[in-house]
């Protein structure tokens, strides 16, 4: 069945080796559309998707089954290595290399350090936020199969895209072609890897 | 709390997207900005900027061959206006900041139209106040090593880190840097919105570079938000703690008029008083040269305008309590400070303080002013002039007359301190000229996030 639905749609990649395909993408009008075509896909028991959409929808990733992101733990972390630095730095300087006495005041004490720890522990979590984001991002990344998609432009501007993925469990490029388009998919495509 | 200030019926009535928005309808009128010709205002705007620029290089060439003499600076005024201008420049900054993080903790939706270039006014003032405590060394090659503890063979020993002075340089750079990695972060899945709608190749190639290959999948978004509110999260008390500390430079002094607990607060009240009233200038500008009516609402005008009406009031509460301290005091050099301030030789620079900045603000409370955009862009020059002024007062009244009166002088500016001012001003216009060009002036994404917030509420559907 699944053969001849690919034959009657002409997808682009049709006939090609299954497993270098990505995935297959339908493309919605509304986040709404997107979140019950994702509800419905996981009820239907298709595991392995991602949505695309020019901005964040509350729910995707519940609908996904996304878990919470560990950047939180990341950024913890590296700020309390800015605070152990800020430390380290002024003690070390001040009370250990360079003994400068001034007013008689101590080479080193948590009042006069407490500026510098604040703002390296700043500094240090901002790096964690966003090196720790592209990280889990995987950012850059200038290749994708995602991109071979005809109408990727869509999900910058005004579109909402849902990808199963070819390497789902239950993926069949024709009978998601049909579920997609049974969600309400204006334009359904198979995707190269 | 959070969520009460999402209520739809007091959020978003009047709209914040007006016109009858799309999304499409949004990327389009964002991106056009950056991709068309720029219109002749702008060409305009640049042939004063760029002058001025150029003036600013000249003035910084003849100070570094010439020495730090060539600025009025001189016993008993040892800072000028090289600490009024870094001081000032530092304050503006810290309004992009405010919108861009505390108010987008407190769910304020009508931040999204302006944020964007609040944040990139926020790193080209930072920028401009650099520019003033680099060159006040001197030698600014060197400064690396006096003021980072960067191990070098030329001094063979580290900075004081008990002076606030090293705080600030901490203070100040953590606080660019953060500024910078917040405004880069928010701008990735617009940069790759126009890598997407870009028709010249190598156009497509510098966005799709900068956009680091953004895709917009729900994974990326994931930690993309999370980032986003991390950020927005340790920017809130950076931004809190740059100008208490600036204001440390003051405070932990022994000077009669400096040494006083209520500075940070009143610094902190007043940098985001001038920063709104930078905000308000540029925006109403930039919206009359590209006609972002739409984006950039009445309401978005008049929510800055009762911020500015708020701060300056702090600000001039914060003025009052200064003189009532004074006296209460009984310390005969603070009250001889501040019965200097305002009736001394710098007595004019005193009241055209009080005049643009507890005066002018207090027009805000008639809404006919509020809603006036040549009102409150007038109003908000007048600010960004008081809010000068107060610093000025705060270091020449500080220092002019001290406590030997045989060595009291004034200050008086040289024409490289007013060249070098009037060249900020110029490196600042360019900057941000270029960054309305060339970059999406208007957070893409986030404004279709509240246009979506906006459609739901208009059909009624519970979000």
């Amino acid at each position: 069945m699944a053969t001849s639905l690919l034959a009657k749609l002409a997808l682009p990649g049709y006939g090609k080796d299954l497993s270098k395909h990505y995935a297959v993408i339908g493309n919605f009008d509304t986040p709404e559309d997107l979140l019950r075509a994702i509800r419905t896909a996981r009820a239907a028991g298709y595991s392995k998707m991602e949505a695309y959409s020019p901005f964040p929808i509350h729910g995707v990733d519940e609908a996904l089954g996304e878990p919470r992101s560990p950047l939180g733990r990341v950024v913890l972390v590296c700020g309390l290595l800015g605070l152990a630095a800020a430390v380290l730095l002024q003690w070390w300087t001040g009370a250990v290399d360079y003994k400068l006495s001034i007013a008689g005041k101590p080479l080193f004490a948590i009042e006069p350090s407490v500026p510098i720890m604040f703002e390296l522990s700043v500094l240090f979590g901002a790096f964690g936020a966003v090196l720790g984001m592209f990280a889990l991002n995987k950012l850059p990344t200038y290749y994708h199969s995602f991109f071979n998609y005809s109408r990727s432009a869509g999900a910058s501007n005004d579109r909402f895209l849902l990808a199963v993925e070819a390497t789902d469990a239950r993926f069949d490029a024709g009978e998601v072609t049909t579920f997609l388009e049974s969600c309400g998919s204006r334009h359904t495509e198979l995707v190269e890897a | 709390m959070a969520d009460l200030a999402i209520d739809p019926r007091t959020e978003l009535n009047p709209q914040l997207v007006q016109g009858g928005a799309t999304y499409s309808s949004v990327t389009d009128k964002i991106s056009a900005i950056t991709e068309g010709k720029p219109p002749r205002q702008w060409y305009i705007a640049m042939s004063v900027a760029i002058p001025l620029a150029l003036l600013l290089f000249v003035c910084l060439t003849y100070l570094v061959t010439t020495g730090i003499g060539v600025w009025g600076n001189n016993s008993p005024v040892g800072w000028g206006w090289d600490i009024t201008n870094f001081v000032w420049w530092i304050g503006i900054g810290h309004a992009g900041t405010l919108i861009s993080a505390i108010l987008f903790l407190f769910r304020q939706k009508w931040r999204t139209s302006i944020n964007r270039a609040a944040e990139a006014m926020t790193l080209f003032a930072v920028a401009c106040a650099g520019i003033y405590p680099l060159f006040h060394t001197g030698r600014p090659w060197r400064a690396i090593y006096w003021l980072f503890p960067v191990p070098n063979e030329l001094l063979h020993m580290w900075q004081n880190f008990r002076s606030p002075l090293m705080w600030d340089v901490f203070a100040v750079s953590t606080y660019a840097t953060v500024s910078a990695l917040f405004w880069f972060v928010g701008l990735v899945p617009d940069l790759a919105t126009l890598r997407d709608r870009s028709t010249n190749p190598i156009r497509r190639q510098i966005f799709g570079i900068l956009s680091l290959g953004w895709r917009g999948s729900a994974s990326q978004w994931r930690h993309y938000e999370l980032a986003y509110l991390i950020l927005a999260g340790l920017s809130t008390p950076l931004v809190l703690s740059v100008h208490s500390i600036v204001s440390f430079d003051f405070a932990t002094s022994v000077l009669p008029g400096w040494h006083t607990t209520i500075f940070p607060p009143y610094f902190v009240a007043g940098a985001v008083f001038s920063g709104f009233a930078m905000v308000v200038t540029l925006m109403t500008l930039a919206r009359w040269v590209y006609g972002l009516e739409s984006l950039i609402t009445m309401k978005h005008l008049e929510n800055m305008c009762k911020v500015m009406l708020a701060t300056g009031t702090i600000v001039g509460f914060a003025y009052g309590t200064e003189f009532f301290i004074a006296w209460y005091s009984a310390n005969q050099y603070e009250r001889f400070i501040f019965l200097n301030r305002a009736f001394g030789p710098y007595a004019w620079a005193y009241w055209t303080m009080i005049s643009c900045n507890v005066i002018a603000p207090q027009f805000f409370w008639f809404k006919k002013f509020r809603t006036s955009v040549v009102a409150m862009f007038v109003l908000s020059i007048f600010i960004n002039i008081g809010m000068w002024f107060e610093r000025f007062v705060i270091i020449a009244t500080g220092l002019h007359r001290d406590f030997l009166p045989s060595s009291w002088g004034y200050f008086r500016p040289t024409w490289v301190d007013i060249g070098t001012f009037m060249g900020t001003i110029g490196l600042f216009l360019t900057l941000f000229l270029l960054f309305l060009r060339f970059l999406p002036a208007i957070a893409i994404s986030e404004v279709k996030g509240v246009l979506h917030h906006q459609i739901n509420t208009e059909k009624g559907v519970a979000h």
